[in-house]
């Protein structure tokens, strides 16, 4: 029903065409793809991550390691919820010490999700920097975060819902705006 | 996701559904155990205490490292008086929870339900780490995690419980943990250390080592308890030794691929042979990682709902 | 005018003696049953009393002799902030009771015919009457008879050295042997301490499941069998308490088949509760004997049933709150009873269809009078009036800050009852009255 409301605001070619510029946006700020690792959040932000390696692939010609992150044991909000969500495990099967790390999610928002996975990265080590790709910005944020490599800002309000959908989980590409 | 109680004060009734969730978010601890920064920020400003009303370093650090990698803040006690004093002291410690704010308490103590007693008068979420000979709910969870490690299964794998049945809490929670996760269960101990109407938890009960061990994959072994003889429960250690000391020439009756385990502290020579207790089929080292590591799924599935509506709900970025 | 005291009326009056339940009215006049008439007082009749008497319409109500509960403890001397003979007796007459027998374990134990005189002298200004029980041995430590003569004379109703067994079966031997020659009943605590070793609950497979050290069965059993042949032997009345398992019932059938001297009580709390309870933990199911299993349950509402089983009394145990707020092992044995005893009785057992009133009466009045030989028990004319009258139909949760006695420590907390005392009259004197 509620999917009735909705607007989309990028189909599966554009989702496909973002993720090719912000693929030649990172070679292009970093000059290359060296000492590049990439990190994606789940569950939407790792198969994200894993379509701009590819992507990164095709252009370079070289194979970065992926990684794969749950932030939820670094939510600030953990002992709030009535029930703990579930942990999935975290695969980063490489050292990110001195590395360019690309982060990856889906939306950025409150900016609390790239907090805790900031925090986390940090934990596995100290890398020469970390770099933050978002399909979507929809705005509103409640820490001094922002990304680097952005597929599309969109201005919302409080009460709309960015929804992002992936063929891998939900069928099909698309971002889909709605609400009120 | 959520365990079905607010406490952990034993695992009989303990559903598998439960018991699985706790070992796939082990799995995750276990991996943040590997880092190179063994710790996360999860429980941050969350206040557990340590109460251990009995010796023991093997748990106790266990809990306290599980707690530190968890970053909560902690508080430990622990008294090596062996006597219950009139449970004053505990009747104290409800007030001193109170009064310090505690989130959650780890109790060890010799008397059977003191945990559940505490659980009833403070408003603390409260986690048994052994009570009397009641249960050690941690201990059989962090052995039914190795064993899934090294058998990738419990069903249907076949487990012998040998030694001082009736005062030991690690056999009941390991009898109704490996139950509850399909395993066949049998007890094997001198008739007065088994307790009344055991077999009524499901298990097969033996009085002769050899008859227990055949075809078995997991021996567990308790340690005996010199006090046991005092109490004029056996009539001599020596004659204990005789009868049910794990040797080497019993391993032969096992099924390939054996495990033995002991919940420590081992008594060489007395309920499991030198030889035995050191050998290559002993998985004691794993279990130290696995305590932890499980110890950790289980303070984290717990801490839930501290705040139930304080501050305006989080929204997710 | 017809000048009375007090006159109770109503449509069940029983009198457990002569078997007479019907409709009744009774004249009380200067504390003594002055005329008792098997109907209903007329309208006519109540017209006819003076401003002076005062009418009590127990209609709906049952009215009987008073109750005895002949096993309570009072702690006075000694522990007089869980209870005093004062504050005991009050929770007696507010639990319908209008005598109550004491135990001797207090601090001194009433093991010398001073101590009994303090609990006679005591008594005189307690609302109920309270008979005191003396000492077996002396502090009932199991080793030398009392001066069972001069406790008898002090006022000693009975001797036992309840709270302890008599170990040693010599000196039980002898306590029976001398005590019939002042013709009254000793009063045996069943338990055999080597088979309780550091048992805290009964041994079943809830004590396996719930780790507490387990009290066997034969722990009783052991001490009932040979109680009754040290009574069978010395030709000693022996009066058995708190009775909790099933073979301890077969013991006792078996010894009154053969007309042994024996007879027995049982209490509420184990003919209600069964041992799958101790999952809690809750220290006020801590009692000696412990709790049994359902079939030792059914087996004492079935020698209830049969009249194996002659008493139900409360052994009514206070215990201060701090002593009672431990670990279960840690706590002291027993429970409060003598405030829930008739609405257990009535929802358990009457409801149930185990006894009937007549049976009630005689369980809890006639039975304890005759095996103690006190006055009361029955409806006689002459005789001092106390009575009881029970209002059946009445629904009502316990609730602790009702007690009167001291101490509140009943695992019945919150449990819904049917059944209440609604006067209890001592001498023709209304002690208790309950609110409507």
């Amino acid at each position: 029903m509620e999917s009735d409301k909705l607007i989309q605001i990028m189909d599966e070619v554009a989702v496909a065409r973002t993720i090719t510029r912000i693929a030649h946006e990172i070679i292009e700020r970093n000059g290359g793809v060296g000492d590049m690792v990439i990190i994606g959040i789940r569950t939407r932000g790792a198969i994200l991550a894993d379509r701009l390696a590819s992507e990164i692939e095709r252009i370079e010609k070289v194979t970065l390691p992926i990684g794969v992150m749950d932030i939820t044991l670094y939510r600030d909000d953990v002992q709030n919820k009535l029930e703990q969500p579930l942990v999935q495990k975290t695969e980063i099967l490489f050292q990110v010490a001195d590395k360019i790390v690309i982060l990856v999610d889906d939306v950025l928002f409150t900016g609390r999700t790239a907090r805790a996975a900031l925090d986390a990265i940090i934990d596995f080590g100290r890398p020469r920097s970390i770099q933050f790709a978002v399909l979507i910005d929809r705005g509103h944020r409640e820490l001094p975060i922002r990304a680097d490599y952005i597929g599309k800002s969109l201005s919302t309000t409080l009460e709309e819902k960015v929804v992002v959908k992936i063929k891998e989980e939900d069928g099909i590409d698309g971002v889909l705006l709605g609400g009120r | 996701m959520r365990l079905k109680s607010r406490h952990l004060l034993g695992l009989e009734g303990v559903s598998r559904q439960d018991i699985e969730l706790i070992f796939n978010t082990g799995v995750t601890f276990k991996e943040i155990l590997s880092r190179d920064i063994p710790k996360v920020p999860t429980l941050r400003g969350l206040t557990i205490a340590n109460l251990f009303y009995e010796p023991s370093t093997r748990t106790r650090f266990s809990f306290e490292l599980a707690e530190k990698r968890l970053s909560a803040d902690t508080v430990s006690f622990s008294t090596n008086t062996s006597s219950v004093q009139k449970g004053e002291t505990l009747k104290d410690t409800v007030q001193n929870i109170e009064a310090m704010k505690v989130d959650m308490v780890v109790i060890r103590h010799q008397a059977a339900g003191a945990p559940h007693f505490l659980a009833r008068c403070c408003d603390t979420k409260v986690i048994n780490a052994g009570d009397g000979a009641h249960e050690h709910p941690t201990q059989a969870l962090l052995d039914l995690f190795t064993v899934r490690e090294k058998y990738k299964k419990i069903d249907g794998l076949r487990v012998v419980i040998v030694g001082d049945i009736k005062y030991s809490r690690v056999a009941r929670s390991d009898i109704w943990g490996f139950k509850t996760m399909g395993a066949e269960v049998a007890i094997c101990g001198p008739t007065t250390l088994l307790p009344y109407e055991v077999e009524k938890m499901g298990v097969k009960v033996y009085n002769r080592l050899e008859a227990a061990l055949e075809g078995r994959d997991i021996v567990i072994v308790l340690r005996i308890q010199t006090e046991r003889q005092e109490m004029g429960l056996l009539p001599t250690i020596r004659e204990y030794v005789n009868r049910f000391c794990l040797t080497p020439p019993h391993l032969a009756g096992l099924r390939e691929n054996f495990t033995i385990m002991h919940p420590g502290p081992i008594n060489r020579g007395v309920e499991i042979s030198p030889e035995v207790a050191d050998g290559p089929y002993s998985v004691i080292l794993s279990q130290v990682t696995n305590g932890v590591a499980i110890r950790m799924a289980v303070l984290y599935l717990l801490s839930g709902g501290r705040l139930p509506n304080s501050r305006r709900k989080a929204r997710a970025s | 005018m017809d000048d009375y005291q007090l006159v109770v009326t109503g449509d069940e009056m029983i009198d457990p003696e002569s078997g007479y339940s019907g409709p009744g009215t009774i004249y009380i006049k200067d504390g003594s049953f002055f005329k008792i008439e098997k109907k209903k007082l007329s309208q006519e009749q109540s017209k006819g009393l003076s401003n002076a008497s005062r009418l009590i319409d127990a209609t709906g109500c049952i009215v009987g002799p008073g109750l005895i509960d002949m096993h309570v403890h009072l702690r006075e001397p000694g522990r007089e902030d869980e209870e005093t003979i004062l504050t005991g007796a009050a929770a007696a007459a507010a639990g319908g009771f209008t005598s109550i027998c004491c135990m001797p374990n207090t601090t001194p134990p009433l093991d010398n015919h001073g101590v009994i005189n303090f609990v006679v002298e005591r008594a005189r200004s307690a609302k109920v009457r309270v008979y005191p029980i003396g000492a077996i041995t002396q502090g009932q430590k199991g080793e030398i008879i009392t001066e069972i003569g001069d406790l008898v004379e002090a006022g000693a109703v009975a001797i036992s050295d309840d709270g302890y067994p008599v170990m040693n079966s010599g000196v039980m031997r002898n306590a029976m042997e001398y005590a019939r020659m002042f013709d009254i009943p000793i009063i045996s605590h069943p338990e055999d301490l080597g088979l309780v070793g550091s048992g805290v609950a009964n041994e079943s497979f809830n004590s396996t499941r719930f780790g507490l050290s387990g009290i066997p069965n034969i722990a009783e059993e052991v001490m009932v069998a040979r109680d009754i042949m040290i009574s069978g032997f010395t030709r000693c009345a022996l009066h058995l308490a708190h009775l909790s398992t099933a073979g301890s019932i077969s013991l006792v059938k078996e010894a009154k088949s053969r007309k042994v001297a024996v007879t027995c009580e049982v209490t509420p709390h184990h003919f209600t509760l069964t041992d799958d309870l101790l999952e809690s933990y809750d220290s006020n199911l801590r009692v000696n004997p412990p709790i049994r299993t359902k079939r030792d349950v059914e087996a004492v509402k079935e020698g209830l049933k049969d009249g194996i089983v002659d008493v139900i009394a409360s052994d009514h145990a206070p215990h201060s709150q701090e002593e009672k707020e431990v670990e279960f092992q840690a706590a002291p044995c027993g429970m409060i009873g003598l405030e829930t005893s008739v609405g257990l009785v009535v929802t358990e057992l009457l409801e149930k269809g185990i006894i009937d009133w007549m049976e009630f009466f005689k369980k809890l009045s006639l039975n304890p009078a005759t095996i103690l030989k006190l006055q009361g028990g029955r409806l006689q004319l002459n005789a001092p009036a106390d009575l009881t009258v029970i209002d059946p139909k009445k629904r009502w949760v316990v609730d602790p800050k009702k007690f009167k006695s001291k101490s509140k420590n009943s695992p019945f907390v919150g449990r819904r009852l049917k059944g209440k005392t609604r006067y209890t009259i001592v001498a023709g004197k209304v002690v208790f009255e309950a609110q409507s």
